[in-house]
């Protein structure tokens, strides 16, 4: 029966200090039910993965607790409901396993005392390799992968392990547009399957286009809740300081008769555009008229049209 | 051809022969954690660190392998805690650690030099190795045997991701505690065949040379243990035709299998790398992507349209 209890992720204060002395996270707060995408941003250093590590029982707090559906995290872990999709960097890729080994990696907490694979293991092993296209790779040592490839299998990895809570450091780093948009529509079906998946990221922009959820964080959690009421220019100054870069449109050569057709083009990341009271512009209004049209009736109650 | 089997007809060459190989066998097996784990100096301090136990037991009129066991043990624990609560370098404190024990060891001999012999214990006597000695290796050896081919994937998951072994409850501190334990026991066994100041290369060389021919943790398990026992088993062989020491003979010879997958392994090897890299140079340009990879300079949708605003 408890699969079917709500699944809910819970830190209240947590202080995370290093042994070295440095304190990465002070006093962090956040509650995030299940059904949902949340994003965590902050700048390099914020503690990012430190609240991760914390979350995923990985550190222990200073202070303060972590909960998951209002058990430790400990009885959580037990019962295989974490999954943690790592950072590239804090993996052994020299080491001698191949892609499948390390999706069956995710079955063992399930797997009797020998760790023996059964139909059932294999099964959702290729499933879950087939759902991030790497099937056909399964045999390769995990070295001799791109770094697009190695961020796949280790999410295969969390959803070969069936974890109703899902944290991903960092997966959209160092990945083409292709991939980036094959791992956010499995984090799309992972929400619609009712798991709690919180995603590290730098690519502010496209938070707005999958994530419902925010936490900001430098160092402390800043501000969590709803996309478009988290992202606002001042919680964002706050979080990145002098960190990002803005285009203003207003203090630009950008003039009427422009009119609304702009184009703008990034590198790699998405742009964040925010429109004139400081709220989200989103990249595509298909499915989003609603909000244009209520952005609409809200601009001309407050502006009367000038006499 | 009589004379090969020359060896085989000296009690004493027989059981230095397969006492070897078992020995060899083990210490290949937990080879494969050591160095995937980045232990090998962990390996050499372990079997430095001993030292003391052994002359304690002696004293005292234990079994060595207690003695040693609980000394290599303690060592483990003092390196752990050193690490924990000081920001010196892991290196440095292995170092430092296992350098004061062997040193302690020492002084302990030399006060009491009677019953111990520094030279065997150093060098190892397979040769001589008493009865009750084979005992302890056997137990030694068959208890590390079955705790690995019971828990070998979850030790590999622990060298391997332990962050992913903790996230699904696996008992990460006690794996540690396991790994270092079965260290302990083999590094004194090992002490009997090679003597402490080559355990090292019995717990270091044959898991390098399996990851030089595998790309698979069990086969290359698999691989080390053969090789352990197979060089350990054939270096005894040896010794007794070179009449040179045991440990020596083992030893060189595991040295030499090792040169020789450095050289010839069908996909590590230096020779089978200098091939592919050979085959690759023309067809090696900037831009061909590799495999399956997706391109990746495909540009964003929408760039396509962009235009000069005026
Ligand atoms: N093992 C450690 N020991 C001591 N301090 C650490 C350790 N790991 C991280 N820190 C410190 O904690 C702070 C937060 O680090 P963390 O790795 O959580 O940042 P992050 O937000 O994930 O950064 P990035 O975007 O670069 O991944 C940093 O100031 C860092 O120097
Ligand atoms: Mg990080």
């Amino acid at each position: 029966m408890t699969e079917s209890e709500p699944i809910s992720l819970e830190a209240e204060n947590v202080t995370v200090t290093y042994p070295s002395g440095q304190t990465a996270l002070r006093d962090a707060s956040l509650r995030l039910e299940g059904g949902t995408i949340c994003a965590l941003v902050g700048v390099n250093g914020s503690g990012k993965s430190t609240l991760f590590k914390a979350l995923m029982g990985f550190l222990a707090p200073a202070r303060g607790t972590v909960r998951v559906a209002g058990r430790p995290v400990r009885e959580a872990q037990k019962k295989g409901w974490m999954a943690y999709v790592p950072q590239a960097e804090e993996v052994d890729w020299s080491f001698p396993v191949s892609v499948a080994d390390v999706v069956m990696m995710g079955r063992y907490g399930q797997m009797n005392f020998l760790r023996i694979p059964r139909a059932g293991d294999r099964a959702a092993v290729e499933e879950s390799l087939r759902r991030v296209g790497m099937w056909e790779l399964r045999e390769r040592q995990i070295g001799e992968l791109s770094g697009g490839q190695k961020k796949r299998v280790f999410v295969a990895r969390a959803l070969a392990q069936g974890g109703r809570i899902i944290l991903l450091d960092e997966p959209f780093t160092g990945v083409d547009v292709g991939t980036e948009e094959a791992i956010v529509a499995l984090l799309r079906e992972l929400r619609e399957e009712g798991r709690l998946v919180l995603v590290s990221t730098h690519n502010l922009g496209s938070v707005p286009e999958f994530c419902d959820q925010v936490v900001l964080i430098n160092r402390t959690v800043l501000a969590f809740g709803p996309t478009d009421e988290v992202f606002t220019p001042e919680n964002l100054t706050r979080a990145f300081g002098g960190a990002l870069r803005a285009f203003e449109i207003e203090h630009s050569t950008v003039d009427a008769h422009d009119g609304r057709a702009l184009t703008v083009l990034t590198d790699d990341e998405h742009p964040l555009v925010l429109g004139r009271s400081g709220h989200l512009e989103y990249r595509r209004r298909a499915g989003r008229e609603d909000l244009v049209s209520e952005r609409e009736k809200k601009a001309r109650e407050e502006q009367p049209p000038a006499a | 051809m009589d004379a090969l089997l020359i060896p085989f007809r000296y009690d004493y060459m027989v059981t230095a022969m397969w006492v070897s190989a078992v020995i060899g066998a083990v210490c290949g097996l937990l080879s494969g954690f050591v160095t995937l784990k980045g232990w090998s100096l962990l390996g050499d301090a372990l079997s430095h660190a001993v030292v003391p136990g052994v002359a304690l037991a002696h004293w005292l009129g234990l079994p060595f392998a207690a003695g040693a066991f609980a000394t290599g043990l303690l060592a483990a624990g003092a390196m752990a805690f050193i690490k924990l609560k000081t920001p010196v370098r892991e290196d440095a404190v292995i170092g430092v650690v296992f350098t004061s024990f062997f040193a302690v060891g020492l002084l302990m001999i030399s006060l009491r030099p009677a019953g111990v012999d520094l030279k065997a214990i150093v060098l190892g006597n397979i040769l001589g190795i008493a009865p009750a000695d084979i005992v302890q290796v056997l137990v030694v050896a068959v208890a590390a045997a079955l705790l690995v081919g019971l828990k070998w994937r979850d030790l590999m998951l622990f060298c391997f991701d332990p962050n992913q072994a903790r996230a699904i409850g696996l008992p990460v501190g006690r794996l540690h505690v396991l790994l270092l334990a079965l260290l302990s026991a083999t590094a004194v066994a090992a002490m009997q065949a090679v003597g402490a100041v080559l355990v090292a290369a019995m717990l270091v060389t044959p898991g390098a040379t399996a990851y030089l021919l595998t790309d698979r943790f069990g086969r290359m398990l698999g691989l080390s243990s053969a090789l352990g026992a197979g060089c350990a088993f054939a270096g005894a062989y040896a010794s007794y035709f070179l009449d040179g020491a045991t440990g020596g003979c083992i030893v060189t010879l595991q040295a030499l299998v090792f040169l020789i997958a450095l050289v010839f392994a069908p996909k590590h090897g230096l020779l089978a790398t200098a091939r592919t890299r050979r085959i690759a140079e023309p067809t090696d340009l900037p831009g061909a992507s590799l495999g399956t990879d997706t391109p990746t300079s495909s540009l964003p949708g929408g760039a396509s349209q962009a235009r000069p605003s005026n």
